[in-house]
């Protein structure tokens, strides 16, 4: 994907492109030492050879097995997961202008996750049912949103608000369908909730994976008429971008994007909204980069799901740990930032 | 204000009629009456009173002090604290009584707030009010990032958390809402206080001090108050979203932009508001409750999208 910045102003252009590269060679790196960490590592101990070995189905025994049929669903459905929900983040947080646009904050996720408790509640509950209910809960969310905000143009403050409005609500619909389900049913959708890469397996991470790249592949095309969105509605018409329609489409490819994840996982909380403010400040740019931001969610994901399965005693979903890593690593770069300016 | 009171009296799962009402109130009427009266009703009816007023007004000082039309005392992180520290009590202390999570949810919600504002503010001076929402929502995150870890966790916690998320009324008598009672009038006196200089303070800081005001002084006080109001309303009721939110944007229509106005109006809005959401939720799905947390949501969330869809949307 070409990260040409068009029309971006500033001294800083030469150096962006190269630490641009840098950051975008680095980060496959990590995510591909952290692929094996997490093939390795669980009940069943691997040494990196064997996890290799497997890989490339030069041994013999149960690695294989443990690697291609147990671990690596998971771990990969991690890293397209997060790369999914840091171009979702990085689209939202371009077309609406404002770094608080995530998908979590214009509520997609408690609508997936509405849809999934009444298919889990009223219509029994198989996973092809949760699965489909997630979907149309986020699509009809986001189709709610879009509708009461397309009116005399968009407005990003607008925007944001009726987000958080329909967000608000359904979160209240949530909570009240769980206050009134049974204990254990309630258990299994607020696990589902905090976003858990528990339940993926094989039948589902496969497909899923599949519709993220064939969705990510859509993303270069529009990628420069993004760029061009960033510079403001006026600028960007004058430029030959037809606003409206590139707008739709950016959104509709982000809103698919968190929809496939959420469906499976849950709503993974603050990836979608940390990894291109994070991915912004790796590569030291102006506007958002999609391909860091790509990289960096997965990256964020994947180390998540490794901590939040091996690291903490208790076995917590991975929305959890991303929740508090994310907002830890907010909390520190304001610390940091405060003690510059003292 | 005065009908939503006699409709919180009145109306429940036993109804009351109007004429038992005053015998009871003054000490008559049957026995069953009178119980319902002094023991349910007028308890209620006063912690949502209660509640309402301190959403209402720390919503009007946080959303001028933050210059922010969103923020609600939420956005400081104040829930997830209060959450955090009810999470903590009954997994890991054994607290299960509402006058148990009433200091939980205070003590959760004024360290909060101060770890939030101490990361926001610099060696010296005020805490910029960009930086205080962002700290807030920081580390609101990752404090109910714990919550969570905890509640699922811990089944029992699990099953308490969900209830008390909900944000309710029921069964919060005096015991509960009458030892809040001296933090929120606190809070009360010091937003009055703040009230005048909040004006100056909405154009930004370098106006603000160009007309005397001290708005480092100003800005914790803010705070303080925003904190002990909210802080105190979570306590009696759990999380009752929306309030602190959409109150003041009604109030800023009804009376004007003057910040004393929209305090004034907020008073009065807000308990208006917590007492009918309260109502609502008793009768909407008879014979079981709602909590007034959800109808807040239902009621408030098509009303902010309202106004935000007719007029021109702007900043404060």
């Amino acid at each position: 994907m070409n990260e040409s910045p068009v029309l971006v102003p500033g001294a800083r252009r030469r150096a962006f492109d190269v630490r641009s590269a840098a950051v975008t060679a680095v980060l496959p790196v990590v995510i591909a030492a952290l692929l094996v960490v997490a093939l390795a590592v669980g009940e069943y101990p691997l040494t990196v050879l064997d996890v290799l070995g497997a890989l490339m189905g030069t041994t013999d025994g149960l690695a294989p097995t443990v690697v291609l049929d147990w671990r690596l669903p998971r771990a990969a459905a991690a890293v397209a997961f997060g790369a999914a929900l840091g171009v979702a983040g990085a689209i939202f947080q371009t077309v609406a202008r404002n770094p608080l646009a995530s998908p979590d904050v214009i509520g997609l996720a408690h609508g997936s996750f509405t849809g999934m408790i009444v298919a889990l509640l009223f219509l029994g509950g198989s996973w092809p049912l949760l699965i489909g209910g997630s979907l149309l809960g986020g699509v009809v969310t986001a189709l709610a949103v879009a509708v009461l905000t397309a009116r005399d143009g968009f407005q990003s403050f607008r925007f944001i608000v009726i987000g958080i409005g329909v967000s608000a609500m359904l979160a209240a619909v949530n909570s009240w369908l769980l206050l009134r389900a049974e204990l254990e049913t309630a258990l299994f959708a607020a696990a589902w909730g905090a976003g858990s890469l528990n339940t993926v397996s094989a039948d589902t991470a496969w497909p899923a994976i599949v519709c993220i790249a064939v969705l990510l592949l859509a993303v270069p095309v529009v990628s420069r008429s993004m760029r061009q969105l960033e510079l403001g509605d006026d600028v960007a018409r004058s430029t030959g971008v037809s606003v409206g329609r590139v707008r739709i489409v950016l959104i509709g490819i982000a809103v698919a994007l968190v929809s496939v994840v959420t469906a499976i996982a849950g709503p993974v909380a603050f990836i979608a909204l940390s990894a291109p403010q994070i991915a912004r400040r790796l590569v030291g740019s102006a506007g958002i980069p999609l391909v860091a931001s790509a990289l960096t969610g997965g990256m964020l994901l994947l180390g998540a799901d490794i901590v939040a399965q091996h690291v903490i005693p208790l076995t917590v979903p991975v929305g959890v740990v991303t929740v508090v890593v994310g907002g830890g690593y907010l909390v520190w770069l304001l610390a940091r930032e405060m003690r510059r300016a003292s | 204000m005065a009908l939503a009171l006699m409709l919180s009296v009145l109306i429940g799962s036993n109804p009351v009629p109007p004429g038992q009402l005053w015998q009871a109130i003054a000490g008559g009427g049957s026995d069953e009456a009178r119980y319902i009266v002094w023991s349910q009703r007028l308890p209620r009816t006063f912690a949502a009173v209660v509640v309402g007023i301190a959403l209402a007004v720390s919503g009007a000082l946080v959303q001028a002090y933050t210059r922010n039309p969103l923020a609600d005392p939420g956005i400081l992180g104040v829930n997830a604290g209060a959450a955090l520290f009810v999470a903590i009590g009954v997994a890991f202390l054994g607290i299960t009584t509402s006058t148990g999570y009433v200091w939980l949810a205070c003590a959760g919600a004024l360290v909060v707030t101060v770890v939030v504002y101490a990361l926001a503010a610099p060696a010296r001076g005020a805490a910029d009010p960009l930086r205080l929402t962002l700290s807030g929502v920081a580390i609101g995150a990752v404090l109910s990032g714990l919550t969570t870890g905890i509640s699922l966790t811990n089944p029992d916690a699990f099953d308490r958390m969900r209830g008390w998320n909900a944000g309710s009324l029921l069964e919060r008598g005096f015991d509960v809402s009458l030892p809040v009672l001296p933090i929120i009038g606190i809070g009360l006196v010091l937003a009055a206080a703040v009230a005048p200089s909040l004006n100056s303070v909405a154009l930004g800081a370098d106006v603000a001090r160009s007309q005397g005001v001290n708005v480092a002084r100003t800005n914790a006080l803010v705070v303080l108050s925003m904190t002990l109001l909210a802080g105190g309303a979570t306590a009696i009721a759990g999380p009752i979203g929306f309030v602190g939110l959409m109150i003041p944007h009604i109030a800023r229509w009804l009376l004007g932009v003057d910040q004393r106005r929209i305090l004034a109006g907020s008073l009065v809005l807000g308990p208006v508001l917590v007492l009918l959401a309260d109502v609502v939720g008793r009768v909407a799905i008879v014979p079981s409750e709602m909590p007034a947390g959800i109808v807040t949501a239902f009621v408030g969330a098509p009303v902010l999208i309202a106004l935000v869809r007719r007029r021109k949307a702007t900043a404060l």
